[in-house]
């Protein structure tokens, strides 16, 4: 038996996980999200990250991005080093991809804002 | 003097709400926004978990201002940024507010006010910590802006004190930018912040969380060089003997919001000392007619979209009551005609089926009776003769005559042959 405290929404739902692989049963959640993230919390854990990439803009020195999808958890800290790499200098909007693919991981890492598309 | 039905003070996602459905519910608008762009504290909430109420998405805080912005822009609501409010006078049918910006001081009138100023972080000042007072003691929401919006990092190794949510947030965000984060105080038995973020931004990054502990010291001349911790009893008195000093370059606070309140408490706006908001009804008018309060204002949410839908409530009714107001333009009559009533149409209501009675000044043969809208005759109907004695009546349709403020009705006779 393994306790969980489920983190897609705010409701934060105290899950309790039985059994393994396909005989695994859930309870505790409110909803279905509960049981796919207790699923995915026993199998593979994921994350997403949100944070910011540098910029050539004074006036915008930072721009906030995430990964398109969530990453496993223990390739966070790699993610960050390849997004700390990047210096955006050309005006893009949110959703625009600054990085493809990260680290073959299937997953973009992309623009939150569309704030540099206001710079003059 | 420039006037509008509602001026919005405010420009985060409560102020953006409330502009919007004032907007939509007929009100002419003003925005106004200290800050250079809109969104208010959303701009540095990077984090995801905004919107999943409202759009059933996880949206990063910029995106969830940025899909209002651009509603709000599609609205084309007048918007003032880089512009404070300094100050409201009551006048007798709204309010006359005060604005500085680069242009200089301005003043402009509504007859309704939306207070959507969110709220502010508690500092050092309100909790009591002993020693100096060297920099790198500074609020979450501080941490924030640095990281988040200059791209500075505002600390290399740091104790969290507080276990609300921004602190929370700070220490997985400082974490992944590379800061140690020795780990979490929080005074009380169980923590502040929601249970998820207490996993999801401490027990996956492994920083400990020490419940029943707080700061009870400072050390440092420049810049902070440690930080004494103490554990404290249920009633949150450090317990002697039970003191450890921690080196850390920053003391980040995470002890709390209080709603902004400074104009309404400026206009005596009356308000709640357990939400140290307003106190309001159900449209969110506060206890003086014609202003509002919505947002983190009006109480501290923890959750954006209720903060939206507030706004909504308070933008949508402010137009209501202006539309209660009465919004009257004169009805003049030339020197031909001895009087006529109405004198006067508000605008706010229905006038399609006005009835309008009026009187000749003098006995007029072959005459034709206009009403002139700025000059122009927009209705016009023949009369054999008129006499002072008889009292005309007409069912006039006043509403399609697409009237503003400053139309000018009036209503003459003209006559074709005096012979
Ligand atoms: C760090 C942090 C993390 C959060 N995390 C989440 C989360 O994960 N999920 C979630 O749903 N919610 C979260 N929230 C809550 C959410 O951000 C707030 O509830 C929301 O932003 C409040 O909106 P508001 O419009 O009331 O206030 P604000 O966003 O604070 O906007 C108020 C605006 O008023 C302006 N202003 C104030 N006074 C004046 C004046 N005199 N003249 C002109 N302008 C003025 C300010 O500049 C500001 O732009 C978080 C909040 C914080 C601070």
């Amino acid at each position: 038996m393994r306790e969980l405290v489920c983190i897609v929404c705010p409701r934060g739902c105290s899950l309790t996980i039985e059994g393994e692989g396909e005989g695994i049963s859930v309870s505790g959640n409110f909803c279905k999200k509960g049981k796919d993230f207790a699923v995915s919390e026993m199998t593979e854990p994921k994350r997403t990250i949100c944070t910011t990439v540098k910029t050539a803009y004074p006036q915008c020195p930072v721009l906030p991005v995430k990964v398109s999808a969530d990453i496993p958890k223990d390739k966070i800290f790699e993610v960050m080093a390849e997004i700390n790499k990047i210096t955006v200098n050309k005006k893009i909007a949110r959703g625009d991809a600054v990085i493809e693919n990260v680290l073959g991981l299937n997953v973009d890492v992309i623009a939150t804002s569309s704030m540099l598309l206001k710079l003059d | 003097m420039k006037s509008y039905d509602v001026v919005v003070i405010g420009g985060g996602p409560a102020g953006l709400a409330a502009a919007i459905s004032a907007k939509q519910n007929g009100a002419s608008v003003l925005l106004v926004e200290r800050e250079a762009r809109l969104g208010g504290i959303l701009k540095q909430c990077i984090h995801d978990g905004f919107g999943l109420v409202r759009f059933k998405e996880k949206l990063s805080g910029p995106e969830y201002a940025e899909r209002f912005t651009e509603l709000f822009e599609e609205e084309k609501i007048d918007s003032l940024t880089l512009t404070f409010v300094t100050r409201i006078e009551k006048e007798k049918d709204g309010f006359r507010v005060v604005l500085v910006n680069r242009n200089g001081v301005e003043a402009v009138f509504t007859k309704a006010l939306v207070l959507a100023t969110g709220c502010r972080e508690r500092t050092a000042k309100q909790v009591m910590i002993h020693g100096t007072r060297p920099s790198g003691v500074f609020t979450a929401g501080t941490a924030q802006h640095f990281t988040n919006l200059l791209g500075v990092m505002p600390a290399k190794k740091c104790v969290i004190l507080g276990s609300g949510d921004i602190g929370l947030i700070m220490a997985r965000r400082l974490t992944l930018e590379g800061a140690e984060v020795l780990g979490v105080y929080e005074a009380k038995s169980t923590p502040s912040g929601l249970t998820r973020n207490i996993h999801q931004c401490l027990n996956d990054y492994n920083i400990p969380l020490h419940l029943s502990h707080t700061v009870t010291r400072v050390f440092g001349e420049d810049r902070l060089t440690a930080v004494e911790i103490s554990r404290v009893d249920e009633r949150m008195t450090p317990i002697e003997g039970t003191e450890t000093i921690i080196e850390c370059d920053a003391l980040i606070l995470s002890v709390g919001l209080i709603p902004e309140n400074e104009l309404a408490e400026a206009l005596s706006v009356k308000l709640d000392p357990r939400t140290k908001g307003p106190a309001v009804n159900g449209q969110l008018m506060t206890s003086i007619d014609g202003i509002f309060s919505c947002g983190n204002a009006l109480h501290v949410n923890d959750l954006v979209d209720y903060v939206s839908e507030s706004g909504e409530i308070a933008g949508k009714n402010a137009a209501l009551y202006c539309k209660a107001q009465r919004k009257e333009i004169d009805i003049s009559i030339s020197d031909k005609l001895l009087y006529a009533v109405p004198q006067k149409l508000d605008l706010n209501k229905d006038n399609s089926k006005t009835t309008l009675y009026f009187r000749s000044r003098d006995v007029l043969n072959g005459c034709t009776f206009t009403i002139k809208k700025d000059g122009e005759p927009v209705f016009s109907k023949k009369y054999a003769f008129l006499r002072p004695p008889e009292m005309e009546n007409l069912l006039i349709d006043f509403s399609s005559m697409s009237l503003n403020e400053n139309s000018k009705i009036e209503l003459d006779i003209e006559v074709k042959n005096n012979a």
